[in-house]
């Protein structure tokens, strides 16, 4: 379908380590040298190439293959039970225009809402992993015993599968006898069963809820390796210079720990924008909380329509790229900035 | 293609790495209620008598999703499931994948099969699937409640949610707080295309969509008031959580004691009637009410068929075990035991049928004349017109679209999947 890979920020590109061989300081008095230098260099360029190439055939062959395909596809029509006798259609997929109106995916209101449903998930959900990753990084960071048992606790969410989890939530969300609505009404929350998967206004925030309680734990993990590795002496100064703990935290802990907050909110992103499992188990399948992996799905296997599937893939995978391409822009400029 | 196939490859070794002996077939069954028990009792009698093996497979409860995982296993020409259980509005969709059963069976194998299922089975002079069980869409009641409370059996649609209002009322009021007036199933599935085809077409001029020459007609003053009907249900007599029930949820509520009147399949009457069940000898099963005095009783047509794949390579012998299914002893058993419809008219007039399950003698001219979904009309089209429809009617139950906005879009909707010919 798209993409499942993305070089984490700050991950050298192939050319930077022959940028490095070549960044060697030369001396251009000594031309015999500067002689053996090139040869050196030369054989550093090519040892790179040599250690990159399987990477790249490899990445080739799982990501780019199918990838160029999915791309190909969305310029035909073909159809699942007939994938051979595809013929290009140009842009058709993507809009096309006749004498009753406009057609083609974007000018279908459903994948617009589809767009929507999956930038408000990704936004909300990120958000509030995002703060309550910080706040349980910063419990967890605080010395008390038993620490190692519930940071080893904590994982539990992250690590059971998503369909898993989402089917346990079904469950638990019942509205005739789901253990959440027993909860609220004994606590006198609620006066009737509430419809938590069924009920339109309702069905993104299970979704949005399910999905803080499976990732929370990663934010909090990669917040609190950022934690463990801080210097210590600006606290200590901190405390001589009696500044208030929460000043502390936005003006010392949090610009400390921003680079490893970032890495954790690109994934978490991009995992969002891609999200598909937990809306596919858990809701009705309605266009309420359809996303845009669901759309693309939809038309590829239930309507067996791998031309306009495809295209929706591939605007999918171009709205990703891009916000990756924009993230990695300014958390260069940030970061570059900072070292 | 080979990329859509690894998909199933890896979902289907999952499913047979679990059956370690190799067997000569594999058979896939669905599993709503008691069907996968019954299958694979069935299958076992035929092991017996042939000295065979057969694998039994189960699929997902939605016919939604088991398309979707059928279509994928027959494009990509996999012979790992010889026997599939195909619903009544697929043979269209899938005829090029399966076998002509005509090549395989004897002359006389459709005898006594209703004439009705054998053509629509039947596409281009090839009898892609054998009937299997029939189905329409019957309304369950409590006989205890109604009787209670003096109320006839709801002839119309508004006389239903009339007296489901009066008895959840009356019921809450006595301490039973989890009462429901009328349960259904209102997930955005195949399964509420069947639901709302039998609200809209029980009205004098609701129509079922798009009518038999291919025109849509669903666009409609009639098929609106229906929905504003049956809009007005939720959160009133029916739980908002209907917006994501299939059978099995519904059956849930209704065993349970929790539901005055309940639209399914007649596979639930064997179980409300088992020993579990908290309501056995108080379920009555009646035909479904009329859009209003001038209105009609309307059942949708489901059922189900067995079909053998084109890719399997034994197709005589699976095409042997098909006929042993849906052949007449089987049916009377499945009929027996779990009230699953027959398909052969004599068995309608078997005493021992008759007896364990009344409803197939007094509602037989319903199951004899079940309306069926538009699937022949629009063809490779139909899951996106069935699901253009279901999609519109949750969003009008949900409340987040008025019934007459809600069919207008539709109606463009329709026209837009037109476009492509059906």
């Amino acid at each position: 379908m798209s993409t499942r890979n993305t070089l984490p920020p700050g991950t050298a590109e192939p050319q930077s380590a022959v940028a490095h061989a070549q960044g060697q300081v030369e001396r251009e008095d000594e031309p015999e040298r500067r002689e053996r230098g090139t040869r050196v260099r030369r054989q550093r360029v090519r040892a790179a190439w040599l250690f990159l190439t399987p990477m790249l055939v490899g990445l080739a062959l799982v990501a780019g293959w199918p990838l160029m395909r999915t791309f190909w596809f969305s310029f035909t029509d073909a159809d699942l039970g007939s994938m051979s006798g595809a013929h290009f259609i140009g842009f058709e997929n993507y809009l096309v225009h006749d004498d009753s109106g406009w057609y083609g995916l974007l000018a279908d209101p459903l994948w617009w809402q589809a767009v929507w449903n999956t930038v408000y998930f990704t936004i909300v959900s990120v958000s509030l992993e995002t703060v309550l990753g910080i706040i349980v990084a910063l419990v967890l960071n605080a010395r008390f015993p038993g620490r190692t048992l519930v940071r080893a606790a904590m994982l539990i969410p992250w690590a059971i599968p998503t369909i898993v989890s989402a089917k346990m939530w079904a469950w638990m969300l019942n509205d005739q006898f789901g253990i959440i609505n027993h909860l609220l009404m004994t606590l006198g929350v609620i006066d009737t069963p509430l419809a938590w998967t069924a009920d339109a206004n309702l069905s993104m925030w299970a979704v949005i809820m399910v999905d803080v309680w499976k990732a929370t734990p990663f934010v909090a993990l990669l917040v609190l390796a950022a934690l463990q590795m801080l210097p210590s002496d600006c606290y200590e100064a901190a405390k001589v210079d009696g500044v208030h703990p929460v000043r502390v935290f936005f003006r010392v802990t949090l610009p400390l720990i921003m680079p490893a907050l970032l890495v954790a909110i690109i994934f978490r992103a991009l995992d969002a924008l891609r999200v598909f499992d937990v809306i596919y188990v858990l809701t009705s399948n309605s266009a309420n909380t359809m996303t845009m992996s669901v759309y693309a799905r939809q038309q590829l296997v239930e309507f067996q329509d791998v031309g306009y599937g495809s295209a929706a893939s591939t605007l999918l995978f171009l709205i990703i790229a891009l916000i990756t391409v924009i993230y990695l822009y300014l958390g260069r400029r940030q970061l570059g900035g900072g070292s | 293609m080979k990329v859509f196939s690894w998909v199933n490859i890896v979902a289907l070794t999952g499913l047979v790495a679990v059956q370690a002996q190799a067997a000569d077939l594999t058979i896939s069954c669905g599993a709503v209620g008691a069907e996968l028990q019954l299958c694979k009792e069935g299958v076992a009698i035929w092991e017996k008598q042939t000295g065979h093996t057969v694998n039994v497979i189960s699929t997902p409860n939605s016919s939604t999703e088991r398309l979707s995982l059928y279509q994928q296993i027959l494009n990509a020409q996999s012979s790992d499931i010889d026997v599939m259980q195909i619903d009544v509005v697929w043979p269209g969709m899938l005829a090029s994948h399966l076998a002509d059963l005509h090549q395989y069976l004897p002359e006389d194998a459709t005898q006594g099969q209703f004439k009705a299922l054998i053509d629509n089975n039947t596409i281009d002079g090839r009898l892609v699937a054998m009937p299997w069980f029939t189905d329409a869409g019957v309304l369950y009641y409590r006989k205890d409640l109604l009787e209670q409370y003096d109320k006839p059996v709801p002839e119309t649609w508004q006389q239903l949610t009339d007296t489901a209002t009066t008895i959840q009322q009356g019921e809450r009021k006595a301490g039973h707080d989890r009462m429901w007036g009328y349960v259904f199933q209102g997930r955005a599935y195949e399964g509420l295309t069947c639901n709302a085809l039998e609200w809209i077409d029980s009205y004098p001029n609701g129509g079922t969509i798009v009518n038999s020459q291919g025109d849509i007609t669903i666009d409609n003053p009639d098929a609106a008031e229906a929905l504003k009907l049956a809009s007005s249900w939720i959160g009133t007599i029916s739980p908002r959580g209907v917006l994501n029930y299939t059978e099995e949820e519904a059956r849930g509520v209704f065993q349970s004691g929790d539901a005055v009147f309940m639209r399914n399949w007649p596979y639930a009457w064997a179980l409300a009637q088992s020993d579990q069940s908290d309501i056995k000898d108080k379920v009555g099963v009646a035909i479904l009410p009329k859009g209003g005095e001038n209105g009609q009783h309307v059942a949708t047509l489901g059922g189900w068929n067995l079909a053998v794949s084109k890719y399997s390579q034994h197709p005589q012998l699976a095409a042997e075990l098909v006929a042993y299914l849906t052949g007449p002893k089987e049916q009377k058993r499945r009929a027996i035991e779990a009230s699953y419809n027959p398909t052969i008219e004599s068995l309608y007039k078997d005493q021992q049928v008759l007896a364990a399950v009344p409803f197939f003698g007094t509602l037989y001219k319903t199951f004899t004349s079940g309306v069926p979904r538009p699937s022949a009309v629009t063809g490779d089209n139909y899951s996106r017109v069935s699901n253009a429809f279901f999609n519109t009617v949750h969003s009008v139950l949900a409340g987040s679209v008025e019934p007459e906005q809600g069919l207008s879009n539709l109606e463009g909707e329709l026209k837009r999947i037109k476009r492509r010919h059906w």
